[in-house]
């Protein structure tokens, strides 16, 4: 199969302090991938690397065909994101900002791109009002519908799902499986909604420290793991547990097998 | 590679580069439009202060040979400093904008380039200073029947030298800000008045010790406050002004680009652009 994302000895350091210390992986094309590990291991700094928004201390990424640290100008109009790290201007209303980026992504044909996007996010009555009158789950559908605007190839959503509740969520998801099944779209997923990983994720690549010290399908790491379901598969790598039951030294890990 | 099956339509090559240029300005254009307070402050504080000078200059003017020559000579320096007050404050405000609003890290991860995003920083710089210096403009000849296009041509040369030095100290301190935070956010009000007393707006370079004189010409602005007197007080456009002028210039906005760039490449090394903010 196609890979749409290679990553390759991935190193990020600040300082004194490794986020990222030689990550690999391939993201296979038109699959759903998730990033996993705890706070600090290492996602969204792995994440802004494959955006382009942060410099790689060492190591390579190619996102479809091209190599983000050289020629990423080609590739982003293919790409596009949602993080909470970022928002939208406030004063600004849900149209204004959607028109603002199908702008920037040359979107051609921008007004009926918005009103379609608006409708499949549920927006069209949140059109004329400001972002900042929003609640968080309605900014959160907004961020979504602005990274669905220029239909990208590859789709990294860093906690996608984190301020909706769980109806707006399961509608947000059951859209992205569609919008994927159509298009054929490459999604990455930072989450930590371990419901969200069993049910959208094909991969699932388990961070802890900086390092990738897992993967595979869920289905193969609940049988590694012989765990019942991703929580307490994700508890495991979390607490430095996953070497004992691979029967591995832990990477990332001391010796009493806390989480460094 | 991707096995992605497109539906939409995107533009390419330079059309896009021009969309996206498009886009920035439409962005602060949306916040421009619909806001008449932000509007009526940008000509705000131009006007107070030509209706300041406007008085200093009825004050004055009887007992002034040089205001008797030339009475629209502190009011046409006041509007003058605002092309460059507003040229500055047009870029820095632009990216104060989107730090307020953690906007930056959408911007730079499409496919925006930083010599886009720099036009249109410009572009707006250029929008509110015409709307502010042209309001100040407007209540001058209203108030006090002073029209500074009476200057004519170099009225041209002046404004876009201005404005282009004013744009250079605004990328510097867009530069700044990237690396300090919104901390440094007076910079942007008051970084600009570091060079008005060595650009010589209201009086002579001649009257400055020396040394400072040497300092004051290597600014644009010290020419053309110099070249807007001659014009006033002596009838002839000094072009060995205006030429200085508008050298300085290209090394001054090559400088405040560089040190831009400079400054959203620390940034992208560590990890800013995603996470300034308020």
């Amino acid at each position: 199969m196609l890979t749409a994302i290679v990553v390759s000895d991935l190193r990020k350091t600040y300082d004194a302090v490794e986020a990222v210390r030689g990550i690999s992986f391939a993201v296979r094309a038109g699959t759903t991938t998730a990033l996993l590990g705890g706070n600090g291991a290492g996602k969204t700094t792995t994440l802004s690397m494959l955006l382009g928004v942060l410099t790689p201390t060492a190591g390579q990424i190619t996102v479809l065909g091209e190599d983000m640290l050289r020629h990423r100008h080609r590739v982003l109009p293919r790409i596009n994101f949602t993080s909470p790290y970022v928002d939208l201007p406030k004063r600004l209303t849900v149209g204004e900002n959607l028109r603002v980026f199908a702008d920037l992504y040359g979107v051609r044909r921008a007004p009926a791109r918005i009103a379609a996007v608006a409708a499949e996010c549920d927006l069209t009555a949140l059109l004329a009002r400001a972002y900042g009158g929003l609640s968080a789950g309605q900014r959160t559908r907004v961020s979504l519908a602005k990274a669905l605007l220029n239909e990208p190839d590859v789709l990294l959503l860093d906690e996608p799902t984190a301020s909706l509740d769980p109806d707006i969520g399961d509608r947000m998801r059951t859209y992205l499986e569609q919008y994927q099944r159509r298009t054929g779209c490459t999604m990455l997923l930072a989450s930590h909604n371990m419901g969200e990983v069993e049910r959208m994720c094909d991969d699932v690549i388990m961070l802890r420290a900086g390092r990738v010290v897992d993967q595979g399908s869920p289905q193969e790491l609940l049988a590694r793991y012989g765990r019942e379901d991703m929580e307490q598969v994700f508890l495991d790598v979390a607490r430095g547990r996953d070497a004992a039951l691979r029967d591995e030294p832990a990477a990332g890990a001391g010796a009493d097998g806390v989480a460094l | 590679m991707s096995a992605a099956r497109r539906h939409i339509e995107q533009y390419g090559g330079s059309a896009a580069a021009a969309l996206r240029v498009v886009a920035l300005v439409r962005r602060h254009a949306y916040l421009l439009l619909k806001s008449w307070p932000r509007l009526l402050g940008m000509a705000y504080y131009p006007t107070v202060t030509m209706v300041l000078w406007a008085f200093v200059t009825i004050y004055l003017a009887p007992s002034s040979n040089v205001l008797k020559d030339a009475p629209g000579l502190f009011i046409g320096a006041v509007l003058l400093w605002d092309v460059l007050f507003r040229g500055q404050l047009g870029v820095s405000l632009t990216l104060v904008e989107e730090l307020y609003s953690r906007n930056l890290g959408n911007l730079f991860v499409s496919p925006l380039t930083l010599p886009e995003y720099i036009a249109g920083q410009l572009v707006m710089s250029l929008l509110r200073t015409l709307i502010g210096v042209g309001g100040a403009c407007l209540c001058a000849w209203l108030l006090f029947r002073y029209s500074i296009f009476t200057l004519g041509f170099p009225l041209i040369a002046f404004f876009a030298n201005l404005l282009v030095f004013g744009w250079a100290i605004g990328l510097a301190v867009s530069g700044m800000l990237l690396r300090v935070g919104l901390g440094a956010e007076e910079l942007a009000w008051a970084a600009i008045f570091l060079v008005a007393p060595v650009s010589g707006v209201y009086y002579p370079i001649g009257v400055l010790p020396g040394w400072l004189q040497a300092i004051a010409y290597l600014l644009p602005s010290a020419h053309v406050f110099e070249g807007m007197r001659a014009v006033l007080l002596a009838g002839t456009f000094p072009w060995h002004h205006f030429w200085s002028a508008a050298a300085l210039n290209v090394g001054y906005l090559a400088l405040g680009a560089a040190l831009f760039a400079l400054a959203v490449r620390h940034a992208r090394e560590h990890g800013a652009l995603l996470q300034m903010g308020e």
